[in-house]
């Protein structure tokens, strides 16, 4: 806490962190290049299929976020320090972000490709579920009466609502199993070149590090909003 | 063995009240009975057979009940301080959770036993399927298990009448397909064997939130 507060008050120095984030800049600007002009046009689905680069990473981490949340929950109900919850908290926060994105990313590529806005297929379903329970899980933050209270509470929902994700995926898997069979590593199915192959794991590779980025920022950026409500309520 | 008598006192607790006060199986089974009587004016009549509809129908209005009854279960225990009281006796807090699920699965297949026979009558069902014997109470249980722990949970936040529907919809959805569609398939006359694999998602989802509510839930209540 003091760290954060020294740092206010203190000279501003070029830390390792406005590194990672010139680096993450840089690679995101690279990453564009690559999805848009570098890669070729896919044959079948043509310049749309592009959206595909931005739209796996992006829900991949969605769910490596749910997934932190769930970790970070766990060990804040076994050590009850606030420093994991404000781990979680910002995970979750996060996770909503991309999710969003994944999921209206998602519904502008079905479009031209199934012809469809939306269907109710298991991981679309899935994530759209995940997104109602994390905005219930900032929600309960939002509504409890003390910051330790909420804390609590909110971890017990990161829990349950990670824990639901195989349940959810297996009924909905079975209540429709009409579903789009995925393109990569489909064996003789996939048809993914070695440059749309190296544009996806440098996208993939990007967009993890910008979480990471903003993970760290926003973890900061709770810590000090902590330190001010505690000041506030002295 | 004294776990278990902890469990059972509460639960017989919770059932005396009931007996006595008639606070929640009646109270539901009249909303319910009202639910039942609306639902017949969402739909056009004659556009979609009986069949189709009633599965869906069935469970959100089981699913709406439970609502209402979990809460009212969990709440109860605010008034006169009783809830600081049970906090207070000499076992962990999983006690309360495993007597609050008990109790408020009892109260929601007491409606269910009610309502089921009407559902039958209003929708012109020929028949009451035999695979409902195994459906009910695994779904209702998982309903239950969930219902308990958020209604909990959501007690211990503003606006908790709202809370606990914002989370716990989303997370019973396996919950409610597998019922949906095993009732469903039921109804369409499928012998058991069409019903088999939502039975085992149902039971598999009860088992998960048991094992996590009761790891969890000591955390959710205190003070």
């Amino acid at each position: 806490m003091a760290g954060t507060l020294s740092a206010r008050s203190g000279k501003r120095r070029f830390g390792w962190m406005d590194a990672l984030f010139a680096v993450t800049t840089v690679l995101m600007v690279v990453n564009f290049y690559l999805i848009f002009l570098w890669v070729p046009k896919e044959a079948v689905q043509g310049n749309v299929q592009r959206i595909f680069y931005l739209h796996l990473p992006v829900a991949w981490i969605a769910y490596l976020a749910f997934f932190l949340v769930f970790i970070f929950s766990v060990l804040h109900l076994r050590k009850r320090s606030g420093r994991w919850d404000r781990w979680a908290y910002s995970s979750a926060e996060l996770g909503v972000v991309f999710t969003s994105v994944t999921i209206v990313s998602g519904i502008i590529w079905a479009k031209p490709i199934f012809g469809v806005w939306w269907t109710w297929d298991a991981r679309l379903t899935t994530t759209a579920l995940l997104w109602l329970i994390y905005v219930g899980y900032l929600m309960v933050g939002a509504y409890s009466e003390s910051p330790e209270k909420s804390s609590r509470l909110r971890a017990a929902v990161g829990i349950l609502g990670f824990v639901v994700v195989p349940i959810n995926y297996l009924s909905v898997y079975l209540w429709d199993t009409v579903h789009v069979e995925p393109i990569i590593g489909g064996g003789e199915e996939s048809f993914l070149s070695s440059e749309m192959y190296t544009t996806l794991m440098f996208s993939l590779f990007t967009f993890t590090l910008l979480f990471f980025v903003l993970l760290k920022v926003r973890v900061m950026l709770r810590s000090s909003e902590e330190t001010i409500t505690r000041i506030a309520s002295d | 063995m004294t776990y278990w008598l902890a469990i059972a006192a509460i639960v017989k607790k919770d059932l005396l009240l009931e007996v006595r006060g008639k606070e929640v199986v009646l109270a539901v089974s009249f909303f319910v009975l009202l639910m039942v009587f609306t639902f017949n004016f969402a739909f056009r009549p004659g556009s979609i057979p009986n069949e189709i509809m009633t599965p869906g129908v069935l469970w959100f209005t089981f699913l709406f009940a439970g609502m209402l009854s979990f809460q009212r279960v969990v709440n109860s225990e605010q008034e006169n301080g009783c809830l600081d009281g049970l906090m207070l006796c000499p076992y962990g807090r999983d006690v309360i959770f495993i007597a609050k699920t008990i109790s408020s699965f009892v109260f929601v297949m007491v409606v269910e036993a009610i309502a089921i026979p009407i559902f039958a009558v209003v929708f012109n069902l020929s028949a009451i399927p035999i695979q409902l014997i195994l459906i009910v109470p695994v779904a209702t249980l998982g309903i239950a298990v969930i219902g308990t722990f958020l209604s909990a949970l959501s007690m211990n936040t503003r606006l908790r009448e709202v809370m606990l529907p914002v989370l716990m919809i989303p997370l019973v959805v396996p919950a409610v397909i597998g019922a949906v569609e095993s009732t469903g398939d039921a109804f369409d006359g499928a012998g058991w064997a069409a019903v088999q694999p939502w039975i085992y998602v149902l039971i598999i989802f009860d088992i998960v939130f048991l094992v996590v509510g009761f790891l969890t839930f000591e955390h959710v209540l205190e003070e």
